[in-house]
């Protein structure tokens, strides 16, 4: 009201139309400003509605899976849920204090009902990720207990075995006794905690996942590199030549894009292994050796390869897309302004490929940070990611707070990357097709 | 145009009686099925000759057959979502036992299993380790070493300490690419007897002896993951030597003719074990099939189809030819005398305490190149 009151144009229309009240309105005496606002909600209201499926879908199966699998990477209880009286115990004494009897007793029936339960495979198991090779006391404690126990239960516990009385023990049951941990966070960047609470590297034999992150990044780095490297050419090609020979040409980049990615990683196994297509040719040539074929696969070699072809069409598609658009008048102008062909590239051409390049390269680098299947084939000992550990401790260990640990970790890292590429390049310069 | 609402409302009716009738049908059947999840391949074929079809002909129940890559993480995700779809789940006997200690599998009472045919209890008949507290196995099955014939002339590799003597028999070695088939060849190679490895692999001098002696073969090794990964390999040449799955390395030499030989020195014998969810749909059906699919006759018709041996010892003496007719499995099952004179049987409890921890340095000794 107030606003179609200070309306020059609305004032001009009210004293025209002379309406006595000083607004307008519409045909059944509903204020003009009114109506709009009302019709306005009711498209919005609309647009909602037609987005609301969208939206649902998009919650229900992406972002509460989602956030209930990173939910794990912190919370476990694991511990804390299957054994209350001692953990009850841990709430009310100070960090290091030596156990008593009460803790004792507390802990001999949390494992005497944990066993009738049959949830001691669950405590154990818990205890089990901070300490190896715990989960055999708890299980086997677990089966003596059911038969029953008689106090006092600090001998009686100690005697069923002595590992029971060790103080590291103890201590990393103090920290599994909440249910919020930040203990899977600190095994995702190899480090741990000692019998104290601080916290320490693991055993340098033992170190793996800051090396697999690291390696991650920068092979992931190294492709994104190749395949522009390759992609860029292909794609100024197809977006200059006549549409009859660059569609052919599109049919060959697109054909392996469609062909499933197993077939696409198995070939490449039968190229390049050392009985395989490629050494073959090279020791027909007389290129090579017999004795001395080359090793291109089962390594980190063998992960570049495969993985640059797969992911080159995504380099390719956003590159051409951008450059078909591209006016080639600018740089015939800039030609006949004296510049030489390589400077109109590198300062006319090149500039406008930008936002492709952005999106081609944003594209294969997520897409690369998170294969695992190429890798697991044909990666060898050297050209593992860490994808295939966050899939090892998901089918193999099942350790799903340790995936879920490593995954959020993963999913951050990317998202740093993101927010830097926005802040150095933008991301509404990016250009998808 | 006006007849043709009537006429479409009509089709929207009878559709829906239609509909509604078949999911009548369905639900009427559905205490007559059973889902079991299970490894695909080769060995669901196995399955479903010789457990699904004679079951379904003499109880009418069908059997659903759902492949997985590894059951047990299917069955613990659907434990944990408190949705439970399928019945009967085969899975490793550490999943197993982790599994029923976790609450999350049915307890099965050994005297509820049907006898042999001569009257012996099931506990007395299944073989050591084949019952646990909340599973059955069906059959046993061998890691074992390889070896591609046509690359060695004269002397033939024999025992597991040749896998590692690359002077000797020279070419690439295949390896699966995690600690649990690995470790226990180093040491039987560097002379642990079979039945001592996992003494000598609780130690950390032990741990560390095997790595010493995988770090000899280190450079010659390419890393397998999936089960027909090996077989391929020692087609291509691309090694000479490799451990496989036994039903594999049979299947590519009796069915596809291949130039293979099996050393059974240094085998490494696993079992594959039924287990019911708690919470299963229908879990009366399940512990039916259950049942059936462990009897002995059930076992021993399995290795009609796939090299690997019955985990019944009544179901040995009935294993015969394979289903081309001609090649007689019981000397190519792992539970043959000669492959079991120097075989390790898989410690689940050691695994269930150490796999992470070994599976981390293994894992750090294999990025270490």
């Amino acid at each position: 009201m107030a606003d179609a009151a200070l309306d020059p144009h609305a004032a001009i229309a009210t004293t025209a139309s002379g309406v006595g009240s000083g607004t307008l309105t519409t045909a059944d005496g509903m204020p003009l400003a009114r109506a709009l606002a009302h019709s306005q909600r009711r498209a919005r209201r609309r647009a909602f509605l037609l987005v609301l499926p969208l939206l649902a879908f998009i919650l229900i199966t992406f972002v509460v899976p989602i956030g209930q699998m990173l939910a794990r990477s912190f919370h476990n209880d694991g511990f804390s849920a299957n054994m209350p009286q001692v953990s009850a115990w841990f709430a009310s004494t100070e960090p290091g204090t030596a156990p008593d009897e009460a803790a004792w007793t507390a802990l001999a029936q949390d494992l005497i009902a944990s066993a009738d339960a049959r949830s001691i495979g669950v405590v154990g198991t818990r205890i089990n990720y901070d300490m190896p090779g715990t989960r055999s006391l708890f299980t086997a404690t677990g089966r003596q207990v059911r038969r029953g126990l008689e106090p006092p239960y600090q001998q009686a516990l100690l005697e069923i075995n002595e590992d029971w009385g060790d103080p590291r023990l103890w201590s990393v049951m103090r920290s599994a006794s909440t249910p919020v941990t930040a203990n899977f966070y600190l095994a995702a960047v190899d480090r741990t905690r000692d019998e104290a609470g601080n916290i320490q590297q693991v055993p340098e034999q033992q170190r793996i996942y800051l090396t697999l992150f690291w390696r991650t990044f920068w092979l992931s780095a190294v492709i994104t590199g190749l395949t522009f490297i390759l992609g860029f050419p292909i794609a100024h090609l197809l977006a200059t030549l006549p549409m009859r020979k660059s569609n052919l040409l599109m049919i060959l980049v697109l054909l392996p894009f469609w062909t499933s990615l197993l077939v696409r990683t198995t070939s490449w196994m039968v190229l390049l292994q050392q009985q395989g297509v490629v050494n073959d040719i090279l020791v027909w040539l007389g290129v090579i050796g017999g004795g001395q074929r080359l090793q291109m696969i089962y390594n980190q070699t063998g992960t570049i390869i495969a993985m640059t072809h797969i992911l080159l069409p995504f380099m390719i598609l956003p590159l051409y897309s951008v450059m078909r658009t591209i006016n080639p008048a600018y740089v015939r102008a800039a030609r006949s302004l004296g510049a030489t062909s390589w400077t109109a590239f590198r300062r006319v051409y090149f500039p406008q490929t930008l936002p492709g390049l952005g999106a081609g390269a944003m594209l294969v680098f997520i897409l690369a940070v998170g294969y695992y299947i190429t890798p697991a084939l044909v990666g060898g000992s050297s050209g593992q990611l860490i994808s295939n550990m966050i899939a090892q401790h998901m089918t193999g260990t099942l350790n799903w707070s340790m995936a879920a640990a490593l995954a959020a970790l993963l999913l951050g890292s990317v998202l740093i990357l993101y927010w830097l590429y926005d802040r150095l390049v933008g991301v509404d310069n990016l250009k998808l097709g | 145009m006006p007849e043709t609402k009537p006429t479409g409302r009509t089709n929207v009716k009878s559709t829906l009686i239609l509909s509604t009738a078949l999911c009548g049908v369905a639900f009427g059947a559905m205490a007559q099925e059973v889902n079991v999840v299970s490894w695909g391949g080769a060995y669901e074929v196995s399955q479903v000759e010789a457990y699904n079809k004679p079951f379904t002909a003499e109880t009418g129940i069908t059997v659903n057959m759902i492949a997985a890559d590894n059951p047990a993480t299917p069955l613990r995700a659907q434990v944990e979502a408190g949705n439970v779809t399928g019945d009967v789940f085969d899975v490793e006997v550490s999943d197993a036992i982790r599994l029923c200690d976790e609450g999350a599998l049915v307890e099965i009472d050994p005297a509820d299993l049907p006898s042999a045919p001569d009257g012996t209890a099931a506990a007395d008949d299944f073989v050591p380790g084949a019952l646990q507290d909340c599973a059955v196995a069906n059959i046993v099955w061998g890691t074992v070493i390889s070896f591609n014939t046509t690359k060695f002339e004269g002397e033939t590799p024999s025992t597991a300490a040749d896998f590692f003597d690359t002077e000797t028999f020279p070419g690439k070695r295949g390896l699966p690419k995690n600690p649990k088939r690995t470790l226990y060849l180093a040491l039987i190679a560097d002379g642990v007897p079979a039945a001592e490895v996992y003494d000598v692999l609780s130690t950390p001098e032990g741990v560390d002896r095997a790595f010493a002696k995988l770090d000899t073969i280190k450079a010659d090794t390419v890393w397998w993951e999936a089960g027909a990964q090996p077989v391929q390999l020692l087609a291509d040449g691309e090694v000479s030597m490799t451990t496989v799955y036994n039903g594999r390395a049979f299947d590519a030499m009796v069915a596809e003719k291949q130039p293979f030989e099996i050393i059974w020195d240094g085998q490494y014998l696993d079992m594959d074990m039924f287990v019911i969810p708690v919470d299963a749909p229908n879990p009366d059906a399940a512990m039916e099939y259950l049942k059936f699919a462990t009897d002995t006759q059930r076992l021993a018709d399995q290795a009609k189809y796939i090299a690997y041996g019955p985990a019944r010892k009544s179901s040995n003496e009935l294993v015969g030819l394979y289903q081309d007719g001609v090649t007689e499995m019981a000397p190519h099952m792992p539970t043959s005398p000669e492959a079991l004179a120097n075989a390790v049987t898989d410690d689940p409890e050691f695994w269930a305490d150490h796999s992470a921890e070994l599976t981390e340095r293994f894992n750090s000794w294999l990025a270490a190149s």
